[in-house]
């Protein structure tokens, strides 16, 4: 069985993110760079079906340029069994991906993919579903429990939605997304990177998929959200209802 | 000129108030560009939401009722949202940001092979182009964009859109077919843990009265964060540390990945105040945080920060507010 776990290097989650001035980017001085959590939380999952079943290569694959392996020798480090690297300028936007990763399911013809719901950058929550619609097979997104059944065709999963817990079961080859209480992912240890350096890492352009770049949507500024007034800090639960009563008037 | 299409979110026939956010997306696109907008209701038995959105200046309200549609699954939901879009020749199609939009529009936008924007909180026009605002990086940064292709699907933040106006006359309502045989079948339903509740819904109500991990059990949590919630008949709703543990359900979880809430008056109790979360409940009007750490990053956004333990602190405000 092999699985293809698509990840994407974000700042760290920690970062406090500031805009730069003239709006044409984020301020990326200093920042650390992290898998995108949720990429991580799907690797995870697809090293433990790997630790159940055993005849299982997981497959770690990103889009973007030379900084990105950092990320997939995180990936490796973890426990991934290969990882890929698309050659590509930053900027693709959900769609682009999405296409690109067709290009690449097409390529490695896994038993199914199982990706983050959401980049904590672009936090656009979209690549999956798009990769479903695309290759026309079946999706189950925020996904927070996972577990194949009947003889690994399928996977019967627990969905965290606005309202509630959903279970559905989904026929494999599909779509995995993951939610943030799916698992907590491994931390990298020093035999990891050290194997991990062994471990097959292929670099192919977009060109040899057969693909151009386009992305649909162009940034045209960033900016900061409005800021709010600065608070004040009061002693006692009086004075907090005197205020909320007299000054604001939610009460 | 644009032709909207609207997705509508119920909850089994139970409308979900942030589709009239869409709805008003729908009324400013229009304003701005001229054109018309109808409005999609899918599911089993759904007629009397068809009803509620009549009012509301749409050319058309669509409904695709049929027992296959009963539950919201994402492959078919996105089948019928791609078949009537392109039956309606829609240039934009527009849902409000929830996990039901975000399941199934970026399925049906694939199926177009549409470009979608999640998250957005302005749309206007300049120059020929649809100029739209969206929220990136936990609520951090606010992208202004273009989106390319005669087709765009857009989810919108409920807090962004104002109510729309009523119209002096009611739409029509007309029925789908639905070729029940043509739907997708890769996803089976299996149910929903729903566990249901006298409180509104933290993404609908006037006030909010989240906990967080200051708060130690399930009996807690309803006697302080509920009781004070209550006090207020406002909802309740909680940090990811509490979903993490067990102590609440993850449909209470507000943040960048749980639900974003805008309410009148948020009550952060017991949270630290972690960037995720700040991401869902930062365009509340007035902020309270209630903490025993006075250097919790809370304070920062906080409009009135009580330093204390919410054990003494809310037991306190509730007395005081039943008076």
């Amino acid at each position: 069985m092999k699985i293809l776990v698509p990840l994407k290097r974000v700042p760290d989650p920690d970062t406090r993110i500031r805009v730069k001035p003239d709006g044409s980017g984020v301020d990326l001085d200093g920042v650390k760079f992290a898998v995108n959590p949720f990429d991580s939380i799907a690797l995870e999952e697809a090293l433990r079906i790997k630790e159940k079943i055993g005849a299982v290569e997981v497959v770690v694959v990103t889009i973007g340029g030379q900084e990105s392996v950092e990320q997939l020798r995180v990936g490796l480090a973890m426990g991934a069994d290969r990882a890929l690297l698309v050659q590509s300028a930053d900027g693709l936007d959900a769609l682009a991906i999405a296409k690109v990763l067709v290009a690449v399911y097409r390529r490695e013809q896994p038993a199914f993919v199982l990706m983050g719901k959401q980049a904590i950058d672009d936090d656009s929550n979209q690549v999956g579903q798009m990769l479903a619609a695309l290759l026309g097979m079946g999706q189950a997104t925020f996904v927070s429990k996972l577990e194949l059944v009947e003889n690994d065709t399928k996977a019967r999963c627990s969905r965290e939605t606005d309202g509630g817990i959903e279970t559905v079961t989904v026929k494999l080859p599909a779509i995995i997304t993951s939610d943030l209480r799916l698992n907590e992912p491994r931390y990298v240890s020093l035999p990891g990177i050290m194997k991990a350096r062994k471990k097959p890492l292929e670099e192919v352009a977009l060109a040899d998929l057969g693909l151009t770049a386009a992305s649909r949507t162009q940034v045209l500024k960033l900016e900061p959200p409005a800021s709010r007034k600065a608070g004040v800090r009061v002693k006692t639960v009086d004075e907090l209802l005197e205020k909320l009563k007299n000054d604001v008037k939610v009460l | 000129m644009a032709n909207l299409l609207v997705i509508v979110e119920h909850d089994q026939g139970q409308l979900k108030l942030a589709t009239l956010a869409a709805v008003a997306c729908a009324h400013k696109v229009v304003a701005e560009a001229g054109g018309s907008f109808d409005i999609l209701v899918i599911g089993q038995n759904v007629g009397g939401t068809a009803e509620l959105l009549r009012p509301y200046g749409a050319d058309t309200v669509l409904v695709a009722d049929d027992a296959q549609l009963q539950h919201p699954v994402g492959d078919k939901y996105a089948q019928v949202v791609a078949d009537v879009a392109k039956q309606r020749g829609s240039t934009m199609v527009v849902g409000a940001a929830s996990t039901f939009s975000k399941d199934i529009l970026p399925r049906a936008a694939a199926l177009l092979d549409a470009g979608m924007l999640s998250d957005v909180v302005d749309v206007r026009m300049a120059g020929g182009d649809f100029i739209f605002k969206r929220v990136m990086f936990a609520g951090n940064v606010i992208a202004t964009v273009k989106l390319d292709g005669a087709v765009k699907f857009l989810t919108v933040r409920a807090a962004a859109f104002a109510q729309p106006p009523k119209a002096a006359e009611g739409s029509p309502v007309v029925g789908i077919p639905v070729e029940a045989g043509r739907l997708p079948a890769f996803i089976e339903y299996g149910g929903r843990e729903a566990k249901v509740s006298g409180r509104p819904d933290s993404t609908e109500a006037r006030v909010v009265v989240s906990g967080g991990r200051a708060i130690r059990s399930a009996e807690d949590f309803e006697r302080l964060v509920g009781g004070l919630a209550d006090a207020l008949g406002g909802a309740v709703g909680s940090s990811r540390a509490l979903v993490d543990a067990g102590i609440t359900p993850n449909s209470l979880q507000v943040g960048q990945t749980g639900k974003i809430v805008a309410p009148d008056l948020y009550f952060a109790v017991g949270i630290s105040g972690a960037i995720q979360h700040l991401a869902g409940m930062k365009d509340t009007k007035v902020i309270v945080a209630i903490n025993k750490d006075p250097d919790a990053p809370i304070f920062e956004v906080a409009d009135f920060g009580l330093v204390g333990d919410a054990y003494q602190v809310v037991p306190e405000l509730v007395a005081k507010l039943k008076k």
